[in-house]
């Protein structure tokens, strides 16, 4: 199946794919307004994926609503090839953790399709034919005629994966999408879009609360502090540190570990006092080194 | 002891019938007591019993007279139907798609959905006349509201993720309603369809019996009427039965089917 021109065609040498400059997002409550993402600024060149971590509440996936252009920045400007954004568009395909984001009354092929007459104005064929190929690439291959209700959660965010990558955006934007999985289906799903994106070559945003996932997924990780959401420190990932149980990963989950909840935290204490202190709220995944 | 319970669950149970037969057997019970109880009242004049009733509307049948009145209803019935969801589709899809229109069909409803039609019916004579342009114009009064609240909660219960799917993937303006928001909210909608047919119907025979008394010619509730004045009751109780008739074939021949191609194959059903 031969390669859709890509969207909004980067210049040689011309801006990165996505530039967040200096960016507030501000929202009001009944309380008054909050500050969820305070001056943050990041890029994300070519083929690069920007793991973007932190608790739940640091602001992460308002910010990646927003680089979606759900949300209206307060100040800062988010570009796309140099193109502030203004709406939501194609060319920034994203990947939502819930699974209700596929269309009820369209097949697993029917969504894919349908993004791709809708996104690229492909033909009634030519979109079906490379719908049923995305669904094939994700393991899909014997579902693509099944409606969205007949599959399990896995598989429903395997459409959603397939859909994002068939249209070819200018970058993903995955929010935490494999995290209402269980973990034996996110260990497998990360490897597949690991695989996905090494071989398309594509560039993503991918927003998660895990460390081990933003290690294998990213190429580089921007590590969030909350209230307001602030990146507070940046690794990035070489090859060698992407493999779970090598020495590198678990020297860099340590060293992010170590970060987040500061070096004063005893090691054997960590894990329960951290559970005492955010009772209500869903925890940071903390993965205990090998 | 799980053994013995499993086993019990397995045993299939000594007596049972599927939803077809349950109803049918239902229905026969339900005649049944009408003709014991009509012919113990031994009155044809206050209750004829079921089967005076179905040799009444096989005569009305036969001679033509109720073919011609249900005619009549039904396209009546049908104009008004017709317009009133085309004025529901126009005021949800401004309601979705502003928040002026949102405003606005929430007062509207707010304000005309509890005013019965038939008190309208003396405004419709007086703006219409007598003839079919009133009766229309309070049928399309009693299916408008209801429907375009129904269809309004409908858009609103779409899920936040599905909107942003849908709006991700470039769908805008009329391409995010047709698209999106009215597949989504199918279920409220059929049920809104059907709230609608039924308030159409009961509006129309009510309509038609305050007309009885000034127009010629007329629809079953005319029927209906006029057979009372004349002391026809096995004739009042066969255009009674008659749409009953009509309101079980409509919802099991067009309401089920829309369901079941729709709601039920994509797994929407509430």
């Amino acid at each position: 199946m031969g390669w859709l021109p890509p969207q909004n065609q980067p210049a040689a040498g011309g801006p990165p794919p996505l530039a967040v400059e200096h960016v507030t997002l501000r929202y009001q409550t009944d309380a008054g307004t909050v500050t969820a993402v305070e001056d943050v600024s990041f890029t994300i060149g070519a083929g690069e994926r920007l793991a973007l971590l932190g608790p739940s509440g640091c602001g992460k996936s308002t910010l990646l609503r927003a680089v979606a252009g759900f949300l209206k920045t307060s100040s800062g400007e988010i570009r796309l090839h140099g193109a502030p954004v203004r709406a939501p568009g194609p060319d920034r395909m994203v990947v939502f953790q819930e699974f209700d984001q596929l269309l009820p009354w369209r097949t697993v092929a029917g969504n894919i399709a349908f993004a791709l007459r809708r996104a690229r104005g492909l033909g009634r064929a030519e979109s079906f034919e490379r719908a049923r190929d995305w669904a094939g690439r994700v393991g899909l291959g014997g579902f693509a005629d099944a409606y969205p209700h007949t599959l399990s959660g896995g598989m429903k965010q395997r459409c959603a994966i397939a859909r994002a990558f068939a249209v070819q955006p200018a970058i993903l934007l995955m929010d935490e999408p494999f995290a209402a999985l269980d973990a034996l289906s996110r260990r497998r799903m990360q490897d597949e879009l690991l695989d996905l994106c090494e071989e398309t070559g594509a560039t993503c945003l991918f927003v998660t609360h895990a460390i081990d996932e933003a290690l294998h997924v990213g190429t580089r990780v921007l590590v969030m502090t909350p209230h307001p959401g602030r990146i507070g420190a940046e690794y990035s990932v070489p090859d060698a540190a992407r493999q779970r149980g090598t020495p590198d990963f678990g020297r860099l989950e340590m060293e992010i570990q170590q970060r987040i909840f500061g070096a004063a935290l005893p090691e054997a204490k960590s894990a329960a006092s951290l559970a005492a202190r955010t009772d209500a709220r869903p925890r940071l995944e903390v993965t205990h080194n090998v | 002891m799980s053994e013995s319970t499993l086993s019990t669950s397995a045993r299939p149970a000594p007596f049972t019938l599927g939803p077809r037969a349950r109803r049918l057997v239902i229905l026969v019970g339900l005649a049944l007591i009408w003709e014991s109880y009509a012919r113990w009242l031994g009155n044809s004049l206050l209750l004829p019993s079921f089967l005076e009733t179905l040799v009444a509307l096989w005569e009305n049948l036969r001679n033509g007279e109720l073919p011609e009145r249900v005619r009549a209803s039904l396209g009546i019935l049908l104009t008004g139907y017709g317009i009133g969801i085309g004025v529901a589709a126009i005021i949800t899809a401004l309601a979705a798609l502003s928040r002026w229109g949102e405003s606005l069909l929430g007062l509207l409803t707010a304000m005309f959905n509890p005013l019965p039609a038939i008190a309208l019916l003396p405004v419709a004579l007086l703006w219409f006349g007598v003839g079919a342009s009133s009766l229309v114009f309070v049928i399309v009064h009693s299916v408008l509201w209801p429907l375009a609240l129904a269809c309004h909660a409908g858009f609103r219960a779409v899920p936040p993720t599905l909107r942003m799917a849908g709006r991700n993937i470039g769908l805008t303006g009329p391409s995010y309603v047709v698209g999106l928001l009215i597949p989504a909210a199918l279920p409220s909608i059929l049920s809104g369809l059907r709230l609608g047919w039924a308030f159409a119907w009961r509006t129309l025979i009510a309509a038609e019996m305050v007309f009885g008394a000034s127009a010629r010619e007329g629809g079953l509730g005319w029927f209906i009427f006029v057979n009372r004045s004349q002391l026809e009751t096995a004739n009042v109780f066969a255009g009674l039965l008659t749409v009953i008739l009509i309101g079980l074939a409509v919802e099991s021949l067009v309401f089920s089917t829309l369901n079941r191609l729709t709601v039920q194959r994509w797994g929407q059903e509430a």
